[in-house]
């Protein structure tokens, strides 16, 4: 379906499902590879793919959903066969004291777990970052514990600080700056989640297999220091 | 070579065409709210297209040129003595003073041979909320030092023909700032038009919107009649693009703009053909609006249109430059 008159969104489920989007992540990188000079962005989302033009490009076509179809349609049987995703494994660090889980307690409450139990469970879990955005470097992770899919905050913070770590629903997110949100905060990784000046300004990418990491205090401080 | 800034203005940032590349880490391309204004800003002072100017909003700053400096200032009308859309030479000492918007809300001012500051991820573009890009990612504050590249000020204008005193004989129209209000936008259907009830999808159409006072470079939210569907379940967040208007809860619709966000959870009842983006940034808060439907087609149609407006002006400024 048109995405205004210059993109293109590939819809393959309207709700969320991570067989879908796993999928929808190798088709991604599958239409980026083939470098389509009129195509300017390429974005995995939770249930399809947003395919973004430069309708000033002297080889953009004259039917442009057309050809994003076709594009889209040549790449669907190949990500459909692949069998490894191209993600990468990531590792963050999160300190779950309660200075930084600023919502664990009346998480714990909601889920009649104890507070330790969150975090374990929180920990323990793989996780997929399935679609980003709202910020840049802002992931939104699938994976969370089933007993830990609690509803989000009744009103958002107006801040919530950068590097925060929040669950709601079935996903985890890291807030990359100090922004306004609604998630339940119930850690804080001391890493920079997105810098412009790096080659690779974010630190997760779409796809990318995510474990979270226990961390005490002096440790967070520490590697806080060499950011 | 330097510009010095007097007084900041409301918001004056530096930006270009912007970042592309990025979305999928959730970067949206961000750049001029007003390209056209900008890519004639720049032709003017015979700049490549894609330079990036400082973007005044409302209230544009006070500055000093620290050298002779070739300028043009482009978009909006600001009520100050100094010429718009034309190139001027600016010589060493002169205080320009940019005032208020009469008429539109962002203008472009471009120097010559462009502003001296690292492109971040491939752009000049200021990019608020991330703090980077233009000039220490942030809008310009008083006392700032603008360096500039390569300057050739005279050596530009003196190629120019029909010049009179420190500017030129002719002038290029703008094609953005509008005549009158409420502006005419034209909107492809969203994905979600059908899923909002009867009533609010004729008030869509039928309101003439007002651009609230919290609108910004991410968006512009519209007042009005709010907007509703009869089954208000929570919709699977997915892309948005430049120009796509989300409703919240609240039911107050939010056009999308440079600075929006890449995805988004919201239902969207519309998308704003490309070539009326520009037109609608000329918006200031207060501003009116009002939207007509139209096919996919039209929409190319339009943009196609737009298109061949802006490069039939940039052909006229390309032929004052040529050798006399």
């Amino acid at each position: 379906m048109p995405l205004g008159d210059s993109a293109a969104y590939i819809e393959f489920s309207t709700t969320l499902d991570l067989e879908v989007n796993s999928v929808v992540q190798r088709l991604a990188l599958l239409i980026l590879k083939q470098k389509v000079p009129w195509i300017r962005d390429v974005v995995p989302a939770l249930g399809g793919v947003a395919l973004h033009f430069d309708p000033d490009h002297e080889g953009f076509p004259a039917e442009p959903l057309e050809a994003a179809l076709e594009i889209v349609n040549g790449s669907l049987k190949e990500s459909l066969e692949m069998k490894d995703d191209a993600g990468r494994e990531v590792e963050l660090p999160v300190c779950y004291e309660p200075e930084f889980a600023l919502d664990l307690k009346e998480v714990a409450k909601k889920a009649q777990l104890e507070p330790e139990e969150v975090c374990q469970l929180h920990e323990a879990g793989e996780y997929r970052v399935l679609m980003m955005g709202f910020a840049p470097g802002h992931a939104y992770m699938g994976g969370l514990h089933a007993k830990l899919a609690v509803p989000r905050r009744a009103s958002p913070r107006a801040v919530v600080p950068a590097g925060s770590v929040a669950i709601a629903n079935e996903q985890t997110v890291v807030y990359p700056y100090a922004i306004s949100g609604g998630w339940n905060v119930i850690g804080r990784t001391p890493r920079v989640l997105f810098d412009a000046k790096r080659s690779r300004p974010s630190l997760l990418w779409p796809g990318d297999r995510v474990r979270f990491r226990a961390i005490g205090r002096e440790e967070f401080l520490e590697l806080e220091k060499q950011k | 070579m330097t510009v010095k800034v007097l007084r900041p203005g409301l918001l004056t940032t530096l930006q270009d065409y912007g970042r592309h590349g990025f979305q999928r880490v959730g970067l949206c391309p961000g750049g001029a709210m007003d390209k056209v204004s900008l890519t004639l800003a720049n032709a003017l002072v015979g700049n490549a297209l894609d330079e990036a100017a400082l973007e005044m909003t409302v209230i544009g700053p006070e500055i000093l040129f620290e050298e002779d400096t070739l300028v043009a200032v482009c978009g909006a009308e600001f009520q100050s003595s100094f010429p718009h859309n034309r190139p001027v030479l600016a010589r060493k000492g002169t205080r320009f003073n940019v005032g208020r918007a009469a008429r539109g809300a962002r203008a472009y001012l471009a120097v010559a041979g462009g502003f001296a500051v690292e492109p971040v991820l491939g752009s000049r573009s200021t990019y608020l909320p991330g703090h980077f890009g233009g000039l220490e990612g942030r809008a310009l504050k008083h006392g700032d030092v603008l360096p500039l590249r390569e300057p050739q000020a005279v050596e530009r204008f003196t190629s120019l023909k029909k010049t009179k005193d420190a500017t030129v004989k002719w002038s290029a129209r703008p094609l953005t700032v509008p005549d009158r209000e409420p502006i005419l936008v034209h909107v492809i259907e969203g994905q979600h038009f059908p899923s909002f009830d009867s009533n609010s999808q004729r008030a869509f159409f039928d309101t003439v919107w007002s651009v609230a006072p919290d609108s910004n470079r991410m968006g512009f939210r519209l007042s009005g009649p709010p907007l509703g569907r009869p089954e208000a379940d929570e919709i699977l967040s997915g892309p948005t693009c430049l120009g796509s208007v989300q409703v919240p809860p609240s039911g107050v619709p939010i056009a999308l703009m440079a600075d929006h966000q890449t995805t988004g959870g919201y239902p969207r009842i519309a998308e704003i053909a490309s070539a009326d983006v520009a037109r609608l940034a000329q918006l200031a808060p207060g501003g009116k609006v009002h939207f007509a439907k139209c096919s996919l087609e039209m929409a190319t149609e339009l943009r196609r249109d737009a298109r061949e407006r802006l490069n039939a002006a940039l052909r006229g400024i390309a032929w004052e430059y040529q050798r006399k």
